[in-house]
């Protein structure tokens, strides 16, 4: 029973891991440089798709299966996934704000078409099954590799959260700010927005695929459902609700509202009859909607909001 | 044919876009929720007074249509109604542009999983008659149900052009789109304006939806996959033009119909996120431009 439990928190604190990434992701977009991404679900989709072609063992029934180490496809993940939001980015970003949702939107309908039908790539709607994990030959037991996976998840989180926020409290970030709160300040000081905001928006992206490949090589398979605009929907939400702006918020909010996620999931298991139960995932987005909502109208900074930085040397003015 | 629905989805998101200034994801739902509205409506009124769709000569429907069809839109224009004064208006009270657009993100999810834990995920159809494709021209094959839908598309686009340029309201939602503070100054009250852009918006979903439904099939992803063209031909139209909207429908519409040979059906959605593309890169205003 308590092995059960434990069990369950190692894989709960690994997909934790995952969705606390995309939000990273996400929170440097958006939290930071003010771009709107309602593709999320696509960028995670290609790396997670790249990184599972790339290291796959050679298969007969498809292309790919190049056998690559684990690490070199997850830094292909994240390659991949930047170049795409880069070509997304140059068509959109010096555009109105909201063609880059509508733009960003189209990636993911795109991209998850592609995954439904490009069969010898992607394996179709079966997707592929021979994602490999890492740490097989180390232990023996699964829990003993699920909790080393979820030791180098935390890790990986770890060092992006650190990278991200020496990145936000450098020069760089503050220009990031500059150009969301007035883009005329700051192009009169010399910073060209539009080329910030590829860079910040690419970056972004980065991270996501990164996320999408250290998704794949847990579960072991990568199939296009896994990719709906559902996905997209958490990471908002998860981002909206602890606080965006704040990197320590998007992985509060990625823990709070998987938790949520999964608690209500379990919730409806138990309380709706049998026949139910299909429909039940999604009352559970109706809830979690509702949640979003809420927090939207009711505390539009979340959880954690964003604290005022002006440079790591100088003490933020008391507010007030 | 489909460049009609799309055009009926496109004008409604056209209109909230301009006028009320935001990308509205929720509006491909509004579309499914016009389709389901008739479909239940159907079911009871078959249930409690045997009527059935009946029969107009070469048409799969007869006259019940038209009560289902005010039906529907009175529905979905509650329901556009219902989202704006609880969701949008606070948030735009707020100032928050973006949040508009997660906000209306949010809300297409929930009603789209709403519909399909109330209907199932299974496709309903309206009628099991087989609709028989007459040659019009020589090469050309149409149903006298799609000629009905391109027909009423335009009723309705004449009813709305002049009520855009021939009433008090029409002109308040035009001024609304160009500067609402002077439009506030005129003493016409904004909010009210934006509940009646919300509601057309909403009763022209209703219409895609149900002309879908009755011409394909019902489904809980219906407008959610509408989604992507509407989009593209709202921005094919240059955002504030209805008349722009209506030819970026149509061009959508075309596109799609001729790529399906070429690359295969499972692209079509593709097709769409092309041209919307193509459109960003080479001429961001849109075919119709910035109105002067």
């Amino acid at each position: 029973m308590i092995g059960d439990v434990f069990a369950y928190l190692v894989f709960f604190a690994v997909i934790a891991g995952t969705y606390a990434l995309v939000c990273l992701g996400l929170n440097l977009q958006w939290g930071a440089t003010g771009l709107f991404n309602v593709g999320v679900a696509g960028f995670v989709a290609v790396g997670a798709y790249t990184s599972a072609i790339l290291t796959s063992p050679p298969s007969a029934d498809r292309l790919g299966g190049f056998a690559w180490p684990i690490g070199a496809g997850w830094l292909a993940a994240a390659l991949v996934a930047g170049v795409v939001a880069l070509g997304v980015g140059v068509a959109t970003l010096r555009l109105r704000h909201d063609y880059l949702a509508i733009a960003t939107f189209g990636v993911a309908v795109t991209i998850q078409l592609l995954a439904l039908n490009l069969v010898p790539l992607t394996g179709g709607p079966f997707g592929i099954h021979s994602v490999p994990r890492p740490f097989t030959g180390v232990t023996a037991s699964p829990l003993g590799r699920n909790v080393a996976y979820g030791v180098l998840v935390v890790s990986v989180v770890a060092a992006v959260y650190w990278a991200l926020e020496r990145l936000s409290a450098s020069p760089w970030g503050r220009v990031l700010r500059g150009i969301r709160e007035d883009e005329a300040a700051a192009a009169a000081l010399g910073k060209s927005p539009a080329a910030f905001r590829l860079q910040a928006f690419a970056l972004g992206a980065m991270v996501m695929g990164l996320a999408g490949a250290v998704y794949a090589h847990f579960i072991g398979f990568v199939a296009p459902e896994d990719f709906l605009s559902i996905l997209t929907f958490q990471a908002w939400t998860m981002l909206v609700v602890g606080g965006s702006g704040n990197n320590r918020g998007a992985i509060l909010g990625a823990v709070v509202v998987w938790a949520l996620w999964s608690g209500s999931g379990a919730a409806l298991t138990a309380v709706l009859p049998q026949a139910l139960q299909a429909r039940g995932a999604a009352l559970q987005t109706v809830l979690i909607g509702v949640a979003l909502a809420a927090v939207l109208l009711l505390r539009p900074r979340g959880l954690l909001g964003e604290t005022t930085v002006v440079s790591r040397h100088a003490r933020p003015e008391p507010r007030g | 044919m489909l460049g009609a629905t799309i055009g009926l989805g496109a004008v409604g998101l056209t209109l909230t876009y301009s006028i009320l200034g935001f990308a509205n994801f929720a509006h491909g739902e509004l579309i499914t929720v016009g389709a389901y509205a008739a479909l239940t409506l159907l079911w009871v009124v078959a249930a409690l007074a045997g009527w059935g769709l009946g029969q107009w000569g070469p048409l799969s429907f007869g006259g019940p249509f038209v009560l289902l069809l005010a039906a529907a839109m009175a529905l979905t224009a509650a329901l556009a109604l219902g989202l704006e004064r609880a969701l949008f208006r606070p948030l735009r009270r707020r100032g928050t542009m973006i949040g508009l657009v997660i906000a209306s993100f949010g809300a297409s999810l929930a009603l789209r999983s709403l519909v399909a834990f109330a209907w199932g995920p299974e496709p309903w159809y309206f009628t099991r008659e087989i609709a028989i494709a007459r040659e019009v021209f020589p090469g050309v094959r149409v149903t006298a149900d799609q000629l009905f839908v391109v027909a009423l598309t335009m009723v309705l686009m004449a009813g709305l052009h002049t009520l855009l340029t021939r009433t008090t309201l029409g002109r308040a939602m035009r001024a609304m789109s160009e500067n609402p503070a002077l439009l506030a100054v005129t003493g016409i009250e904004p909010a009210a304006v934006a509940r009646w852009t919300c509601a057309i918006g909403g009763a022209l979903a209703a219409v895609a939806g149900l002309l879908i439904g009755l011409t394909v099939q019902v489904r809980p992803l219906l407008g959610f996959d509408l989604l992507l063209p509407l989009f593209a031909a709202v921005i094919l139209g240059g955002v504030d033009s209805v008349y722009g909207a209506l030819v970026g429908s149509l061009v959508v519409g075309v596109a799609e119909a001729l790529a399906v040979p070429l690359i295969g059906a499972e692209y079509r959605a593709a097709v769409a996120f092309l041209v919307l593309i193509a459109v960003l890169v080479v001429r961001p205003t849109g075919l119709a431009g910035p109105r002067p």
